[in-house]
Order: structure tokens, then sequence, then C-alpha cells
């Protein structure tokens, strides 16, 4: 097909060779990045001297160069993987099941896998280049209790504690990507040049990959505690090593808790999530790198690479977004290229240009009017029980939800005094330690155990917290409270379905199966906070069409000489009218303007938490732009009464 | 270049500057127009015992002098420490002390508390026993944001009976606020240490919006804020502080910042954004200032020959930016265009001192500027002078120009702008869409605040059948018409 083949133009023209050419930087940035953790790993502070001569010659042999271009290979395929993996849109799990189904997706298992072998791989050149007692897996030594003291193959430990750490960090890098979103690629909204952009955050990942390299080791080193002894024995049968009976064995308290062991497993862990969150990173900018699309094309054959025809291409996404990127920019800071837009067709003397962009503009709106509408419905329809359950969610908390907690207590209504008590203690007990909206600054790294499905088991209250957002579809969300809402009987004795806080309290014990499907419901269960963030998912588009289209319209009321925008002035203004009647009726909806915990220091992208919030502020700001600039003349406009009574707010400056 | 000896000499005493027309400023004595006057002094005296009451620690310096001897001293306290200890913290102590001495002399004002720091920096003059210490017209209509010494906003609209009054716990040290373009509701706050964003519906009726009506917008080593500034397209905050070499651009709705961290200068002290949204002046404590270009936020590096970037302000196409530098008494103009090349500050006026005979003696005017303002159409420019508070005969004072662009740009003497006796200016703000000229608004050191319109006819808008002044003020019906509105709330003790 000719859309299919347009974009792999794109793709193959355009975001391979940004891969590539962030692959590249990543490549030429390890060797700085291995010099300096050769320099920290071999670092003694009592003969420094000795430390630089030692590091000298360790550039000079085979191994090191060997190990360097094992890691260089690692790197690229970290890239190749950015490449393959990332998404503009994110994919937000709506339930704990559906995080778990994420986790256990075929593709998110390769993905896991491939990262532990890259760890164990950059470990193993982490060990090589520490040299000393980690130097390789085998070793001669004497067992005291042989009888013949022959000289045997031992077991080195030490080599082993460190690839199986290089392992877990790499299985937990891939697993918390999934949690934290790792792979969605936003959008900034202030455009800087790629290195300037590279050099505000290096600080960020500095930070952040040694931060979370000392939460994976403490995990590592609690299960190495209590699991190590089985890939030992597996390793020592596999390959015929013995274990050493004369050095202690490290998976005891002593042989843990060696500081230089320790620093090691620290150094080597940041080291490697240093040098992958650096390749994704450059991954990020290169990739969101603004794309000038031309406006029109003098050659026929160039035609499909034009804004009008590229905006209306459905795949791929990340080509649909940087037109409208683009779209947006110029709208806003290209006065030639605007004039492009406006321009009329040389035979025949149409506005072909303006039209489609703004076809294309006004369905994107049309679609987001149409989706929060239904999901609105949904929610009406279904919420008549929800209404009496969760009322006192239904509090518009921008506060945080610890507020929320003594709010239930205090709710006047008696059904709900029972169960209020319980769900209040049950958060403070289970949610608190582990909950992120209690503790802002601390992201879920700090929880003892970093593995979601552990921390789901240690932790089943701690439901509200946003990082389990989400939803598959609308479609999905529609239906599935509708089929709870008739499956169960649970409403009908007062423990609602759609309180996160609602927990199978003691008194109806009685009700055995009532109980389960409630516990399967509780985990099935999406919030209506994550869900009015699956709504706004892909908003960035709308923003950015939103602000093309306001821009566009003010620049024509000086620009625009054939009046082609004055056709469409109408509809714009229509549909932008009917969007923020159906964004306000969204954000009444409970939860739906509550704040997300800003995860302050994780590369983890939280923007699509707020796009919400941020296309709210983006359509009254382009309302107002196109009522600041027309005025009264929007008066001659012909809209119907409803629209013109909204609109008249937006002239009086009372919305 | 134009000299404040060419200006007509100030009024004598008791008179007030009431309004510009026919091309001269009229006068008058301060009780015949009281109409026209917001008092809020009567709330001064309560107002500083309650700051003092309050909280303590930002009382005046003579009562801080003792607390820092506490905090000087964390190892010295009774707890039984090992001796290698306390003595290897001492020394490290030490050693970051002397550091951090050697910082502060390179940069002197990282030395001072973040009250004096502010009042160093803020625009206002004397911002620190300033009753006013902060004003915002909104942009679009005609409402105004003040904030009081208490460390309470209020909000003034003629068309609605209620005053909001916002209060935060975080709101204190109030330096600057501005209302965000293309919002009815949005209002910016720097604080002491972060900054507010306000949502305040216009249409509610609650004369205090609670504490959730406001985001807030922190970020570690961002405080406190001295000057904020909304892009004209309403859609990103900037936000700088004396102590953080970095500027943030706030992304309001998401709350998300991007530093934009340039080395030298040591902090920035005063934002300005350039009215068409292409250009931001960022001002240092150290002698030299940016200008950001806003599509790929780069700068260009200006050091100054005396001193820091006092103050600065745009011209309405965006295309001029004059500044005053701190111990000079000359504006400069930079202009900007397309296409780059080798520009030069060029100095448009000389302010220095000159002294006017007038009746009852001789009155020196002139001296460092602590701001400037140009109004929207871009013909009137309103100058603050620091002038002496040692000196009687040297006050603070305004100084307005008038400016032409066309054929070339120059300044053109207008008059000072007087307040009554014993009030000197401490703020000034032109109101962003006054329909017959100019209106400027400026608040007095007594707490009045006054709204001095200059009647003239725009050049940049064709007008049709006029030759002289527009609809010329009508003194009485003006009076007439001030006195029905509820915009200038009568507070007489």
């Amino acid at each position: 097909m000719f859309s299919n083949e347009q974009s792999c133009w794109f793709v193959r023209k355009v975001v391979c060779w940004r891969a590539v050419a962030s692959i590249a930087w990543a490549v030429l940035l390890l060797l700085p990045i291995t010099a300096l953790f050769v320099i920290l790993s071999r670092f003694s502070l009592l003969h420094p001297i000795q430390t630089i001569s030692e590091c000298l010659s360790f550039a000079t042999c085979a191994s090191a160069i060997f190990s360097l271009i094992l890691m260089c290979g690692v790197i690229i395929m970290v890239g190749f993987l950015n490449l393959e993996y990332y998404t503009v849109i994110p994919t937000i799990a709506c339930s704990r099941i559906a995080l778990l189904g994420q986790l256990l997706h075929p593709r998110q298992l390769v993905h896991s896998l491939a990262h532990c072998i890259m760890g164990t791989i950059v470990a193993w050149c982490c060990a090589v280049t520490i040299g000393g007692r980690y130097e390789s897996i085998g070793g001669p030594c004497i067992q005291n209790d042989d009888t013949d003291r022959l000289p045997q193959m031992c077991l080195n430990e030490y080599h082993l504690i460190l690839l199986l750490a290089g392992a877990f960090v790499g299985f937990s890098h891939s697993l918390l990507g999934v949690i934290y979103n790792m792979n969605y690629v936003s959008f900034h909204t202030v455009q800087q040049y790629k290195y300037l952009r590279f050099k505000g955050s290096l600080l960020l990942v500095v930070r952040c990959s040694s931060t979370q390299a000392l939460y994976c080791v403490r995990n590592y080193i609690v299960m190495y505690f209590f699991l190590g002894y089985i890939p030992k024995a597996w390793i020592c049968k596999t390959l015929n090593l013995h274990l050493n009976s004369s050095v202690h064995p490290l998976d005891s308290i002593p042989g843990l808790l060696d500081p230089s062991l320790l620093y090691h497993q620290w150094i080597s862990a940041s080291f490697l999530l240093f040098t992958w969150h650096i390749t994704l990173l450059l991954f990020r900018i290169f990739v969101t790198e603004v794309y000038s699309f031309p406006v029109q094309s003098s050659f026929t054959e160039d035609a499909h690479q034009c804004l009008p025809k590229v905006l209306t291409d459905k795949q791929p996404m990340i080509l649909k977004f940087l037109a409208l990127q683009d779209f947006a920019l110029l709208s806003q800071h290209s006065p030639s290229r605007r004039c492009e837009v406006f321009s009329l067709s040389q035979p025949g003397g149409h506005p072909h240009n303006w039209n489609a962009i703004t076809k294309e503009c006004l369905s994107l709106l049309a679609d987001l009017t149409q989706r929060l509408v239904a999901y609105h419905d949904t929610v009406a329809t279904n919420g008549r029980s929800k209404s009496l359950s969760s009322g006192s969610e239904r509090k518009t908390s921008s506060e945080s939800s610890v507020t929320s907690g003594p709010e239930d207590l205090m709710s006047p209504r008696p059904a709900m005094l029972l169960r209020t008590p319980a769900s209040v203690f049950a958060r403070s007990i289970g949610g608190f330690p582990q909950s992120p909206l209690t503790a802002p600054f601390t992201p879920d790294l700090d929880s003892p155990f970093s593995s979601p499905a552990l921390r789901r088991l240690t932790a089943p209250m701690d439901q509200c917290s946003p990082w389990f957002g989400t939803v598959q579809s609308p479609h999905i969300m529609r239906r599935a409270p509708k089929l709870w809402s008739t499956s169960t009987d649970s409403q009908v004795n007062g423990s609602p379905p759609a309180s996160p806080a609602s927990v199978p309290s003691p008194k109806q014990e009685p009700s055995k199966p009532s109980r389960l499907a409630q516990f399967l419901q509780n985990r099935k269960e999406q919030l209506p906070e994550a869900s009015s963030q699956a709504l706004f998912a892909d908003s960035q588009a709308h923003i950015w069409a939103l602000e093309g289209l306001s821009y566009l319209v003010q620049a024509s009321f000086s620009e625009d000489q054939f009046g082609v925008v004055q056709t469409t002035l109408p509809s714009i203004l229509g549909s932008m009218l009917v969007l923020q009647e159906a964004v306000d009726r969204h954000f009444k909806l409970p939860h739906a303007s509550s704040k997300p915990v800003r995860s302050a220091g994780s590369l983890g992208e939280s923007t699509h938490k707020t796009l919400r919030f941020a296309l709210r502020a983006t359509l009254k700001t382009s309302i107002y732009r196109i009522t600041t600039t027309f005025g009264n003349h929007l008066n001659a406009v012909k809209m119907s009464a409803e629209h013109r009574k909204r609109l008249q707010l937006f002239l009086e400056y009372k919305e | 270049m134009c000299s404040l000896a060419s200006f007509p000499p100030p009024l004598p005493s008791g008179q007030t500057t009431l309004c510009e027309s026919n091309n001269e400023l009229l006068s008058g004595t301060a009780s015949e127009h009281p109409q026209k006057q917001v008092r809020v002094s009567p709330f001064r005296h309560s107002l500083k015992l309650h700051s003092r009451t309050e909280s303590s620690s930002k009382a005046d310096g003579r009562t801080d002098t003792h607390t820092p001897t506490h905090t000087h001293s964390p190892v010295s306290c009774v707890l039984v420490v090992p001796k290698w200890l306390s003595v290897s913290s001492g020394f490290s102590l030490a050693l970051l002390r002397w550091f951090s001495s050697f910082h502060g002399s390179m940069f002197p004002h990282l030395t001072l508390s973040s009250e004096d720091m502010l009042a160093e920096f803020s625009q206002v003059l004397n911002w620190s026993d300033c009753v006013v210490r902060a004003f915002a017209w909104h942009p679009h209509t005609d409402k105004f944001a003040l904030a009081l010494l208490d460390d309470s906003i209020k909000i003034y609209n003629p068309k609605s009976a209620t005053t909001p009054t916002l209060k935060h716990r975080l709101q204190r040290s109030v330096a600057a606020v501005q209302w965000k373009p293309l919002c009815a509701s949005a209002l910016a706050v720097a604080c002491q240490n972060c900054s507010l964003v306000w949502h305040v519906d216009p249409c509610s009726l609650s004369t205090r919006p609670s504490s959730g009506c406001a985001q807030v917008l922190s970020h570690p080593g961002h405080s406190p804020v001295t000057s904020i500034a909304w892009s004209p397209s309403g859609s990103l905050l900037l936000s700088a502080s004396p102590m953080d070499t970095a500027m943030m651009v706030w992304d309001v709705a998401s709350e998300s910042c991007v530093p934009l961290q340039r080395v030298g200068g040591g902090g920035v002290t005063f934002l300005s954004w350039s009215p068409d949204g292409s250009h931001v002046l960022a001002s240092t404590p150290s002698a030299l200032f940016r200008v950001w270009e806003t599509r790929m936020w780069t700068c260009e590096r200006w050091p100054c020959v005396k001193g820091r970037c006092q103050s600065g302000c745009w011209s309405p196409d965006g295309s001029r930016l004059l500044f005053a530098v701190q111990g000079e008494a000359v504006i400069y103009a930079m202009t900007f265009s397309d296409k780059p090349g080798p520009q030069a500050a060029a100095a448009v006026a000389d302010l220095s001192e000159t002294t006017f005979n007038t009746a009852k003696g001789d009155i020196t005017v002139g001296g460092e500027i602590q701001s400037l303002s140009w109004d929207p159409t871009g013909e009137r420019l309103a100058v603050l002078l620091k002038g002496d508070p040692q000196a009687a005969d040297r006050p603070a004072i305004i100084a307005v120009f008038k400016t032409r662009s066309n054929p070339i740009f120059e300044l053109l003497p207008c008059g000072f702008v007087q307040g009554e006796l014993d009030a000197e200016p401490r703020l000034m703000q032109f109101h962003p869409n006054f329909q017959h000229g100019a209106l400027l608004t400026v608040c007095w050191s007594n707490g009045r605040i006054t709204h001095v319109p200059f009647y003239f006819l725009s050049a940049g808008v064709p007008h049709f059948g006029l030759g002289g002044s527009p609809s010329l003020p009508r003194p009485q019906e003006g009076a007439a018409d001030f006195a029905n509105q509820s915009l200038f709330t009568e507070l007489i003790s």
C-alpha cells in the first residue's frame, strides 16, 4: 500500500538514522565512562600512584580491549532494543492483573531475557576490569579436608556473585522499565539543542543510576543470602568445579557484608545502569528532535512527504507526532511557512493545504471529544452504586490521599462507618510504607521488594498508587464495570467495588465466594484516576493540534490574504468548545482532577500522568487566543446559541 | 540624548500629578481628587505588628543576629562523640566554611539572608518596608492583584463585589506576582521558598480561596524566587532565583520544569519576557546579563562594565530592549533584528543628577534607576529613580519620557510624576490595555495606589477626525465615574 510505503520511507530514512546516531554517540561515550569506571573501581586511597600505574597497565592488555569490544556490542544491542521497544503513546496497565500480563507478555519476556544476558556480559567485563579476586570463575585451590592435598579447580564465588548481580540488575532494569514506562518517549515543551539537552539531563542520569544501583544491590544481596546456594551448586555441577571450603561462603552475613565487595557490586551496577541510561537518554533526545516537513512540494513524487499528507497517516505514530509537533512550531514561529499553509493551489485556487490540515486536526479533537463523552456516559450509567460508595472519594482531592483518609472517617454516612475505619487502618498499615502518595520523593525503588509481584503480596491494599495505572482500551473499560456490577452482589451489602480503599472487611467473612470475587475484582479494578490517564494517553497530539490551530487562526487575523481561515472558523471554534465542555465534565468526575505524585529523580517518564492537565490548560489558552485576537468580531461567526453563551464567557474573561 | 535638564521642574510639594493631557502633565492638590486613590495605609501599622508576631524568624536583622551563634557550632553539643569524629568533622566543617566563604567572596550576594536578597534584587524600591510588595494588572481585563506586607494577596475587580484574599502557608515574602496571559484565573506568585500558581475562579464568590487552589512549583536549591515571567503565549512560566544559576522553565499544568543552566553570574535576579515572546532578558547578580532566544533557548552574554543589570523593559514589538545598570544613571537601548551581527548597547538617556530651583529650595533629581516600565503602546516610558533616602532634597521620583521609534529611536522629556507630601513612589506598572493612551499605576510609600492617566493619540493606531488629544479628560465626569466604580475601595481610617 502507498501509505505503508511512505511510512517505511520515514522509519527507514529518519528514525533509523537517528537511532544509529544515538547509538554511535553512546558507543563513543562508553570509552570515557569505562575509563572512569576503571579508575573508580581500582582506586585505593593509600596508593594513588600505584592505582594510576595499574590502570594504565590494564588499559593496554588484551582482556581490556576484548571487554571493551564486548561492551560496545552490548550498547549496540541496548540501542537496538530501545528502537524496537520505544513508543510515543504510553501503555499503562490498568490493574495488577494487567500489569502482570504486561510483564509476562512474550515480547517483554524476550526483553527481560536479553537484558539479563547483557547484564551478565557487562558484569563479566566489570569483573575482568576490577581484576584481583574477581578475575576468573575458577581457580586452583587446596582443600583442607582433602587427604591428598592435590590442587583442584575451585569455584571463585566473588566472580559468580558479580555475574549474578549483573544478571539481576539487568532483569530488574527491564522490569522497572515496564512499571515506570521507560520505553515511553515523551516530547518536551521546551526545545533545546541536543547537546544542551544532554548536558542538562546528565546529572539526573548519574544520580538516578547510582541510586537505582544502590537499591538493586540491596535487593540482590537479600536474594543471594536466601537463594544463593542454588546457582552456586548448579555452576559447580555443570562446570565440574569444587567449592572451596577454606574460605567463607559468600551467602552468609559476614561474607555479604564485606565493604569492598559491596562497593564493587554497587559500582559495577552503577556503571551498567549508567551506560544503558545514557543510551536510552540519547535515543530519546535524538528521536524527539524536531523534523521539519515541507508544507508543499513542487514535485509530485515528494507529495507524500509533505505536512498535510503526513498528518493524516495513522502509522507509524512517531511520524504523526513529529508532524504535529512541526505543525505546532511552524504555526508559532515561522511566518513564511504559515504563508504556505494559507496559500491557494495554483490552478483552481483551493486552499488544499489548510483544508487538509484543519480536517485532520478537527478529527483528532472530535475523536477525543467522543472518547470523553463515551467514558462519561459509561461512568454515569454505572455510577449509581458508585456514587453512594465512593462519595467521599468524589471530593476532588487535589491534596494527597493522606488527607482523604480522615475525610473518610468524618463522612456522615452511617452505612460507611463499619467500613471506613478498617479501610483507613488498612491503608495506613499496608499502604503507608510503600505508597508513593505518602512519600512523594521516594519512588517505588524504596520498597524493599522492587519486584512488583512481591510488592503485590506485601502490600495488597496499596491500590491507590498511580504507578499501577490503567487500562487497555476504553472499550474494555466501558464494558468491565458493568460486568462486575452485575456479577457480584457485593454492592448490595455496602462493600463497594469502586472505592479504591475498599477492603474485604472481617464482618463479611461468611460470604466466602463473594470474598474471592471481591479479591479478584480488587485486583482487576481499574482506578478512576488511571483510567482517565489512559483516556488522555495520546493527548500530546491533541495539544499540538490545539496549539497549531489556535496560532494559525491568530496569525490569520493579519496574514491570511484570501480568507481561507474564515470558512473554517465556526467549525474550529465549535469543536474546541465542545471539547472544552467534555473536558470540564470529565474533570468533575472523581479522581480526574487529583494530581499524581511527581517522581523526582527517576528516569521513567511521568509526563503521561499529567497530560490531561496540560490538555485542559492548552485548550483554554487556545480558545482565549482566538477570542482575544478576534474580540467582538466573533459575534459575526455563526454558531449555536449554546456555543455563543460559552464563548461569551471567554470574551468576558470569566472561564 | 535626552537628559533630565530638559524636563519641566518638579511640582512644589503638596501638589500631585493627576494626568497628562494636551502634552502636559496636570497637577492638583492632594485633597481634590481623593476618589482616584486606593489607600492601603490603614493596614500598615497592624500589618507590621502582625508580621512580627507571626514569624519571628523573618523579623528584622537585629533579632536575627544572635541566632547564627547557635547554628555556627553544631558539633559542640553535649552528646558523647568519639574525639576523632568530632575533630575530623570540625575540620571538614571548617574547610567547608572556608570554601563557601571563598565562593561568597566571588558572589557577595550569596552571603545575604533571603529577605535581604529579595530586598536587594526586587524591582520595588525599599522592598522590605513597603506596604505593597508586588502589583500586577491582569493582561486582558480590569483587575489587579496586590501582595501586601502580611504576605496576603488581594484581588480587586470592578465587576465583582468580592475581593478575594489569597493566603497560603508557603506564601511568604512575595517578591513578584504576575497574571497568566490568555487565561482569566491563573496568578503566579514568587515566594521565598517556591513559586505558587493560584487559580482564582473569577466567577467564584468566595473571599478566601482555599490553598487547594494553588499549585506549588518548587525545585531544590531554587529559592528565594525573586522574579517570574509568563510567556506571552501563556504556555510557560520562568522563575529565577539569585541562589540558583539555573533559570527554571515551568510547564505549569504538569508542574515539571526544565532548568536552563549557564555558568557565570552566580544566579538570576530579574526576568523580562519580550511582548512578542521571542526573547527573555535575564540579569544576574554580577556584571553580566543574558538575553535568551526562546525558540531553541540559546543565550547571548552581555557583560556590563559597571554593575549588574538592575531593570529592563521591552518595546511592544519586542525589537528593542531598554535597560539600566546599577551604579550608572544611564538608560541603554539595544535593538534586536532578524539578521545577526555585532550589536552594542547605545546610551539613550542620561539621568545624572540635575538640580532644579523651585520656590521651596533646590531639588536634586536623578541618579540610579530602580525600575523601568514601558507602556503597551510604546509611547511612554516611566523610570523610577532611587534618589537618596537620607537627603531630603533628593527624593525618589518617577520620570516619564515620551518615546518615539520613527524615524530614529529617541526619548523626549514628558515630566515627573509626584505624589502627596512625603510619599515616595515604590512600585509602578502600566495598565496593559488602556484605551485612551497609557495609564500608570503607582504604589506609594504611604500605602496609596494611584492611577495616573496619560491621554494621547497613539501613533500606531489610526484615529479619524480628531486632531488633538482624544476625549479630553472631563474632570468632573471622570471623577464621578471613578467614584461609582467599586474598583477602588476607599478605606480611610
